[in-house]
């Protein structure tokens, strides 16, 4: 239900909160929760008892309130608020990275992806959303009880037709046969991807393009030293986000009381410039102010990009 | 773990084509990126290089990613295959200590015995352009003396120069958005790829979905959702006034007919206009500045400065048979304007550098199905925040973020990895968020 497969679940003025639906519970930008909602469900958290009876009817987006007259609002959930929701079982991948993946991967409707390891699911979420309605994504993690978790995370989001989760180890034994030449895009997240890199050619169609996720520049180093070999077009990059505080702030132009400029000669403020410097002007009404913020993620992973090399 | 059985099929949907094919749209990365030209693959359609004028004809029915040299056959020059040698970098085994430098390096000029005349009686002979560097290699005095690196810089310098290479690109969101970004930002409203990346996500654009854009970057957004869409949902693009903003990049994509159908416009006016059906500006059929089908870019080649020719030329080309019509960017059917009223929009991406943003997203906002996600692209910070407030007042949407992507690419080389010395310092901002139901809940009874 996080994408709109079903027609009928498309986001719509008409299209309310039903018993077994998924919602994401905001409180704040950064408080956020997915919640199953059912009948006689309950929602306990700092503000007070939410009753999910009352949610059902309402359409996405709507405001509810607690029992104490506190408020949260009700969203749907979509890939980008799943990877802000999601229990982290592993670190896991967020926006920047994973919109650039997907752009880089050349991932569009109908492809075949490969990824490894599955760890949270957070990216694997976004790779589903990209290859829908027809396209696969073949997931495998060598963990057996993260593999099963996020096997039910997909089910919870409603995507367990566009994915499949396979418990392997891909730097051992690689992928399996059965995905010789038929992938489009393959995508490692693995300690030593060098040791995974000689599969993945094998499992790419020609010109297919395999990422890299490493956060230390060591692994980079080998992954590419390996790559030379079967790819072409390697390239590393590292993408960041920086997010910016808006205030609204009256800035002080001039002398705040008009006692004060009398004391101060005028100068040549007076006659200066054209475009004024007369009372008016001083007006001390607030204005949208931008700054980035103080604290930012320095650093998730490198991102190598390649294409198979075309032989035939 | 079974194959599921729509996936396996290597669709023969032309979007999605490995193979190149008479009429399609490739991109031509020229030298290793040093030129990048868009063109349309026919029998006829020829592309220069340096004074040479090649056809493209060998081209078509060979997989993306194929190397092409460029050779002297016997009816001129022509593009010939080069199969990879499979040997990967020849260069790392060898000797990587540094045992040599440049001190004994001079630069008097006297280092080539060739002279021009000398290279151009070898070429009058049929020399391949790779015997010609070989030759400048042998007869360059100071070749041996050089570092390994300088000595494969030294070849790839001449490589270029006398044997070019022009490797054979599909165009996707992402190859056009770079060409765009490095050659013509303006454009493209300066928005670079990681920017576009940002907005496709934060859009929610998946199959299905019903995306509202405000395109006024020359269709690069709109070409990437249609890609996206993969021939489901829509791509709306809205204006204001009496004609649609002109996505004519849109042509540089290879969008198979099913996704051109699916690029639509239609005016703010007519989106809010209540009679449903009713189409308020009855204009002339085709007001769009129409994608025509004819031969698209015989790209336009500024010959040595080694430019990029992303602008397709306007001169009608001598091929008028194409391999098929494209018709993105028609007018939306009214049944589908009559349904996103009704239902909204699943989501909306504005990227309009001559607009003011709030001043935009108020009057289309209102189109949007409640909990539906938004994201607002400019390169200017203080009207985003100035919007950002706004929202943020008037109570219209939760979850608001304005962030900045920041790219940085790396040479990769043993021991010698570091950040690449130049680096694109701005990609663009955006305002991000979540459109939320405007009624009020009544109070809880306990």
């Amino acid at each position: 239900m996080i994408l709109p497969i079903d027609p009928a679940n498309k986001l719509s003025f008409n299209r309310c909160i039903k018993d077994g639906d998924l919602v994401i519970v905001y409180e704040r930008y950064d408080t956020m929760k997915a919640v199953k909602v059912s009948e006689d469900g309950v929602l306990q958290n700092r503000f007070g008892a939410f009753k999910h009876s009352e949610w059902i009817g309402k359409p996405f987006g709507s405001k509810v309130l607690s029992n104490k007259g506190a408020f949260v609002y009700l969203l749907a959930p979509t890939p980008e608020l799943w990877t802000l929701v999601l229990s982290h079982r592993t670190q896991i991948l967020y926006i920047a990275d994973i919109s650039f993946v997907v752009m880089y991967l050349e991932i569009v409707p109908g492809c075949l992806v490969l990824e490894s390891g599955t760890g949270s699911g957070s990216l694997t979420t976004s790779l589903a959303r990209a290859v829908a309605p027809t396209g696969h994504v073949y997931t495998f993690d060598f963990h057996e009880q993260r593999a099963a978790s996020a096997r039910e995370d997909f089910e919870k989001t409603g995507l367990s037709n566009l994915v499949t989760v396979g418990v392997r180890d891909i730097q051992g034994e690689g992928f399996p046969d059965e995905f010789c030449g038929r992938a489009d895009s393959v995508f490692l997240d693995l300690p030593q991807p060098w040791l995974a890199i000689p599969s993945a050619g094998k499992m790419l169609k020609p010109d297919g393009v395999l990422c890299s996720f490493s956060p230390c520049i060591e692994q980079v180093q080998r992954s590419c030293e390996t790559l030379k070999l079967d790819f072409t077009d390697i390239r590393t990059f590292e993408v960041l986000l920086r997010t910016y505080e808006v205030r609204q702030k009256i800035l002080e132009s001039c002398p705040v009381n008009e006692g004060d400029s009398i004391e101060r000669p005028p100068r040549k403020r007076r006659q200066g410039s054209a475009e004024g410097s007369n009372g008016t002007e001083c007006s001390s009404s607030p204005t949208p102010v931008i700054r980035p913020s103080g604290e930012a993620r320095g650093h998730t992973g490198y991102l190598t990009f390649a294409r198979l090399k075309c032989f035939v | 773990m079974s194959i599921n059985k729509a996936v396996d099929e290597d669709s023969n949907l032309n979007d999605n084509s490995r193979l190149t094919f008479e009429g399609c749209n490739v991109l031509l990365d020229i030298n290793d990126g040093d030129r990048l030209v868009f063109s349309r693959l026919t029998a006829a359609s020829t592309l220069k290089i340096g004074n040479k004028k090649c056809s493209l004809q060998p081209l078509i029915g060979c997989p993306f990613g194929s190397l092409f040299q460029v050779e002297s056959g016997k009816e001129g020059p022509c593009l010939t295959r080069m199969v990879p040698n499979g040997e990967g970098n020849n260069l790392e085994e060898k000797d990587v200590d540094g045992s040599k430098d440049n001190r004994a390096i001079v630069d008097n000029n006297t280092a080539q015995s060739l002279t021009s005349e000398d290279i151009d009686e070898m070429r009058r002979q049929g020399a391949k352009g790779d015997e010609i560097v070989e030759a400048l290699i042998a007869n360059s005095a100071t070749f041996e003396k050089k570092t390994l690196f300088s000595q494969e810089k030294y070849r790839v310098k001449k490589q270029k120069k006398y044997a070019p290479r022009v490797l054979l690109r599909r165009p996707f969101a992402r190859s056009i958005c770079e060409a765009y970004f490095k050659k013509h930002p303006d454009k493209i409203g300066f928005m670079r790829v990681d920017a576009l990346s940002l907005l496709l996500c934060l859009g929610n654009v998946t199959a299905n979905a019903d995306v509202l854009v405000v395109d006024m970057v020359s269709g690069i957004l709109t070409g990437a959702i249609a890609e996206r869409l993969g021939g489901t949902g829509y791509v709306c693009n809205t204006y204001r006034g009496l004609s649609p903003y002109p996505v004519d990049i849109t042509r540089m994509f290879n969008l198979s007919d099913e996704i051109c159908k699916r690029i639509v416009h239609a005016s703010l006016t007519d989106l809010n206009s209540f009679q449903t059906g009713v189409s308020v500006s009855e204009s002339e059929e085709e007001t769009l500045p129409a994608i025509n089908s004819a031969g698209l870019e015989e790209v336009g080649v500024s010959a040595e400065d080694g430019g990029m020719d992303i602008t397709p030329e306007k001169v009608p080309s001598p091929i008028t048979k194409p391999a098929k019509s494209i018709k993105a960017g028609q007018k939306a059917p009214p049944e589908a304007i009559k349904l996103w009223k009704e239902n909204g929009f699943s989501s909306l991406i504005i990227a309009a550098p001559e607009l003011d943003p709030w001043g935009i997203i108020k009057e289309v906002l209102p189109l949007l199905a409640f909990s539906a996600p938004f994201a607002v692209y400019h390169q200017y910070a203080l009207p985003l925040a100035a919007c950002m407030h706004n929202l943020q007042i008037e109570k219209m949407a939760i979850g608001l973020q304005i962030s900045e992507p920041w790219l940085r690419e790396y040479q990769v080389l043993p021991s010698r990895t570091h950040p690449q010395m130049q680096m694109s310092a701005f990609g663009g901002y955006i305002l991000s968020g979540t459109k939320i139901s405007s009624s009020e809940p009544v109070t809880s009874s306990n």
